[in-house]
């Protein structure tokens, strides 16, 4: 261990520390730091197991119950309910799938609007970004809870909910496909004499087509599992169900009913990266 | 050569034709599952631009904006359950990120040999992560009662099974390295994961935190609408009970909190991202 170059180094050590003063001591403020942050975290978690009114014996008994609910579980049965759980999870993905295709074609022009090469307009721009802004930062659960309220009970409220809370998402992200698009196509269809409207057809459109698609599907699974919450609220589908068996305290039903979600989730994931695959590498040889 | 361009445009339309076919056909059938039809349809857009009319006018029939005091005037309430809610994304994102912490490890291909250890782990991360926050919100609330808690667990579990995962997949992607160099100096397994691995992949793991904060915000936001404590109880009780204004005002605060929220922290994430790659 005792090498030259470390006895140099000791001897010399009080001319290091005066060449490099910041290596050999962190200023006060930089020790501080870390320590601070950690202290800021802890005081705010204990703040909010104060104000939130967390106490050990809740805690306690509610495991003790969480436990007696999951023997109950065992074995999942539906109950003689299956056909119709069968249907409700046909209504939800029915649901799933109408509410994304409806927000991607609704949120085909408000992408447009909101694309800043397309639509140079500073002020319709800056709008139609907070617009979609606004509407993304609603969660699909309360859209569900407003259009129950607006159209009734059913499916038909659940599908406007998942289109409304996806026209945001798909508006941002169409529009932000449309600003990464190559700007020469554009500029070659406008140099042979086409319109501002050819331009984005022959030009942005065909670019951002296939990113758009692949965006579709992905929504389409994620919806999926989204679809399966909503009939919480009353909005159609599984959810209702689920709901109701939790509710009723009919634990093996629920068990039933989550494993039935769990599978069709895996299904739909697996079957959509398929479908997602095919059309994208078909698009790629076609172009 | 005309002719050739022709048949390639004509073959790719008849693909295209059959797409659209394929996908109306599949709308079809949904519309028909879902008990959606298209006069139904119109009948009732009408209807829905009518609600959002409503949610912006008062009792009186002025719009919203014309009388803020009156369309605001639950802000001192509204404003102590965001608190609550807000403390139930923090308090869910922070306990939800240490127990993903402690489990990333274990589902780490690199750090453990174990393979039925480490199928288990994964197994139980996924099933965490898998069922959504507000099924397990509705069981917690029947197990341990009305109030926060239950929406602090559910989030907690969904936090600790998305981020163990993520967490893990960065924990594989790690340099090898520093690990051996611990292993061979005689560190244990804890002292490996402390000194070789964890200065590797925190600034990472901050940043996924960060995030997962913002989309538990949302998540903590609806809680209410089971009993789950936070500002959801209020909106729920707005909707059904009509009070149009009320609805608009908690939707307000909801959206320029969430915004808030997320500008704050993607400032946060970009200062960590520098700071880490220096």
């Amino acid at each position: 261990m005792r090498s030259p170059l470390r006895a140099a180094a000791t001897n010399d050590l009080a001319g290091i520390r005066a060449r490099h003063p910041d290596v050999f001591a962190l200023s006060p403020a930089q020790r501080l730091t870390g320590p601070a942050i950690v202290a800021i975290g802890v005081g705010l978690a204990l703040y909010a197991l104060w104000r939130l009114e967390f106490s050990f014996e809740r805690i306690g008994t509610g495991i003790v119950q969480l436990g007696y609910f999951l023997t109950l579980m065992v074995p999942p049965s539906s109950g003689g309910k299956f056909a119709m759980y069968l249907g409700a999870l046909a209504e939800t993905l029915a649901i799933a799938f109408l509410g994304t295709l409806v927000a991607a074609v609704l949120a085909v022009p408000a992408a447009l609007l909101a694309a800043r090469n397309v639509v140079a307009n500073r002020v319709v721009h800056f709008l139609a970004r907070r617009g979609l802004d606004s509407i993304r930062g609603i969660d699909t659960l309360i859209w569900a809870l407003i259009f129950v309220s607006a159209v009734g009970l059913g499916p038909f409220a659940g599908m406007l909910a998942i289109a409304a809370a996806d026209f945001g998402a798909f508006g941002k992200l169409f529009s932000e496909a449309m600003e990464n698009s190559d700007r020469k196509p554009v500029d070659g269809v406008l140099a042979s004499g086409g319109s501002e409207i050819h331009a984005v057809r022959f030009g942005v459109l065909p670019q951002v087509f296939p990113v758009m698609l692949s965006q579709v599907l992905y929504y389409i699974e994620s919806n999926t599992r989204s679809a399966t919450i909503i009939g919480i609220v009353g909005a159609g589908g599984i959810g209702l169900h689920l709901a109701e068996e939790i509710r009723t305290l009919e634990w093996s039903r629920v068990a039933f009913l989550v494993l039935m979600i769990l599978v069709t989730v895996a299904a739909i994931d697996s079957v959509s990266a398929r479908v997602r695959f095919a059309i994208i590498g078909d698009r790629r040889r076609a172009a | 050569m005309m002719r050739a361009y022709a048949e390639a445009v004509a073959a790719r339309r008849a693909r295209t034709a059959l797409g659209l076919v394929i996908l109306l056909l599949l709308a079809a059938v949904s519309a028909h599952v879902s008990e959606v039809d298209i006069g139904k349809f119109v009948d009732h857009i009408g209807g829905v631009g009518g609600y959002f009319d409503r949610t912006l006018r008062l009792e009186s029939g002025a719009r919203v904006w014309t009388d803020p005091a009156d369309w605001l005037w639950g802000w001192k309430r509204w404003g102590r359950l965001l608190v609550d809610t807000l403390l139930i994304a923090y308090l869910g994102t922070v306990l939800g990120v240490i127990a993903g912490f402690f489990l990333c490890f274990l589902a780490a291909e690199n750090l453990t040999r174990s393979r039925p250890l480490r199928f288990a782990v994964r197994r139980f991360l996924e099933a965490c992560r898998t069922v959504p926050e507000i099924v397990f919100a509705l069981v917690f609330v029947v197990a341990f009662g009305l109030g926060p808690l239950p929406g602090v667990l559910a989030i907690l579990i969904h936090t600790m099974g998305a981020m163990g995962k993520l967490f893990a997949e960065v924990v594989e992607n790690i340099d090898m390295n520093p690990v051996e160099g611990a292993t061979a100096s005689g560190a244990g397994w804890v002292q490996v994961v402390r000194f070789a691995v964890v200065p590797q992949v925190l600034p990472n793991f901050a940043s996924y935190s960060l995030l997962r904060f913002e989309i538990n915000v949302r998540g903590a936001a609806v809680m209410g609408f089971v009993g789950a404590g936070g500002i959801g109880q209020d909106l729920v009780e707005a909707i059904r009970k009509f009070h149009y204004s009320d609805v608009s005002a908690i939707l307000l605060i909801l959206i320029a909190t969430v915004m808030v929220i997320d500008l704050l922290t993607e400032r946060l994430r970009h200062r960590l991202m520098g700071r880490g790659a220096a």
